[in-house]
C-alpha cells in the first residue's frame, strides 16, 4: 500500500474578529453508524463498552473524546476514533474524509451563527450536547454545541472554503455593530 | 412558515423542498393506463384540507406528510413517510 500523505480540507489561520474566534480543527475518524434492523440492543452494547449511547434526535453524547452525534433517522457519526466492536450490527461507512471541521468559540459565536442558522441557538433551547443538521446559508452541515461558547460546524469538504469565507463575512458584520 | 419536522422539531421553510401531492406515494399496482393517467395527471384542488409531500433537504433528509388547510394556511400534521403504514 502506497504511502500517502493526507492534506487537511482547509489551511487557513485562525480568525479572531470581535468576541469571536474561528479555526480549522481536524475531528479524527468519522465513521456513519446505520444499525441493521433488529440489531437495535446489540448497538447499544456495544457502545455501552465505548461509554457512549445511540443519541436522541438532535443531540450528541460523548465519552472519552469519541462522540456519537444524530445526523439522521436510524443514524449517527462517530467522530474521533475508528468504530470498534460494530461490526455486523450495523452499516458502517468511512465519511472521514468527506468533511470538513469548524471551531467557532467566544462569546460573539452564538450570534454569529444566528446570522447564519436558521435555529434558535440560545443556550436555553441549545445547551452543549445538542446537534443539528441544518443549514449554513445553503450549505448542508452538522452544527455542534459543544460548550457554553463554542461550536463546532461540519460541512461537506468541498465547501469548505465557502464555510469559511461566510463565517467570516458574518464575524466581520457582527463586530462592525457598535 | 415553518414545518415542525417530527425528528428535528421546528424548521425554517428554506431548510425543506416542495416535492407535490401526496398521492405520488399511491403508485397504480399494475399496468391499466387510466390508473397511470390519474397517477400522473389528475389532481384535485381542495379549497380545504390537503396533503402534499416535503422533502427535509437541509436537516434530516426525510421524506414528510404536510397536512395543511389551504383556506386558513394552518399546518395540521407532519408525518414521516418512513413510519407510515403498510398502503
Amino acid at each position: 500500500m502506497p504511502s500517502l500523505i493526507a492534506k487537511a480540507p482547509l489551511t487557513a489561520t485562525p480568525l479572531q474578529i470581535g468576541g469571536a474566534k474561528l479555526s480549522a480543527i481536524d475531528p479524527g475518524p468519522i465513521t456513519s453508524v446505520a444499525p441493521f434492523r433488529g440489531k437495535e440492543a446489540a448497538v447499544a452494547v456495544a457502545l455501552e463498552r465505548l461509554g457512549l449511547s445511540f443519541p436522541a434526535p438532535g443531540q450528541y453524547v460523548e465519552s472519552n473524546g469519541l462522540r456519537l452525534v444524530w445526523t439522521g433517522r436510524d443514524q449517527a457519526f462517530l467522530i474521533g476514533a475508528a468504530p470498534e466492536g460494530l461490526e455486523g450490527l450495523a452499516a458502517l461507512t468511512d465519511q472521514s474524509d468527506g468533511w470538513a471541521a469548524l471551531l467557532l468559540e467566544g462569546p460573539a459565536a452564538e450570534a454569529v451563527l444566528a446570522r447564519l442558522y436558521p435555529l434558535d441557538l440560545r443556550a436555553s433551547v441549545f445547551p452543549p450536547g445538542h446537534a443539528s443538521r441544518s443549514a449554513l446559508n445553503h450549505m448542508l452541515s452538522i452544527l455542534l454545541r459543544t460548550g457554553a461558547d463554542s461550536f463546532q460546524i461540519m460541512v461537506f469538504r468541498s465547501m469548505a472554503q465557502t464555510a469559511w469565507h461566510e463565517l467570516h463575512a458574518a464575524m466581520t458584520g457582527l463586530a462592525a455593530r457598535p | 412558515m415553518r414545518i415542525t419536522c417530527p425528528l428535528c422539531g421546528p424548521r425554517d421553510r428554506r431548510e425543506f423542498y416542495y416535492y407535490g401531492a401526496e398521492a405520488y406515494l399511491h403508485r397504480p399496482a399494475g399496468d391499466d393506463a387510466v390508473a397511470w393517467d390519474a397517477y400522473l395527471h389528475l389532481r384535485n384542488n381542495p379549497a380545504g384540507e390537503t396533503r402534499d409531500l416535503w422533502y427535509h433537504e437541509a436537516g434530516c433528509a426525510q421524506w414528510l406528510v404536510v397536512t395543511r388547510n389551504t383556506v386558513s394556511h394552518s399546518v395540521s400534521t407532519v408525518e414521516l413517510v418512513a413510519e407510515r403504514g403498510a398502503p
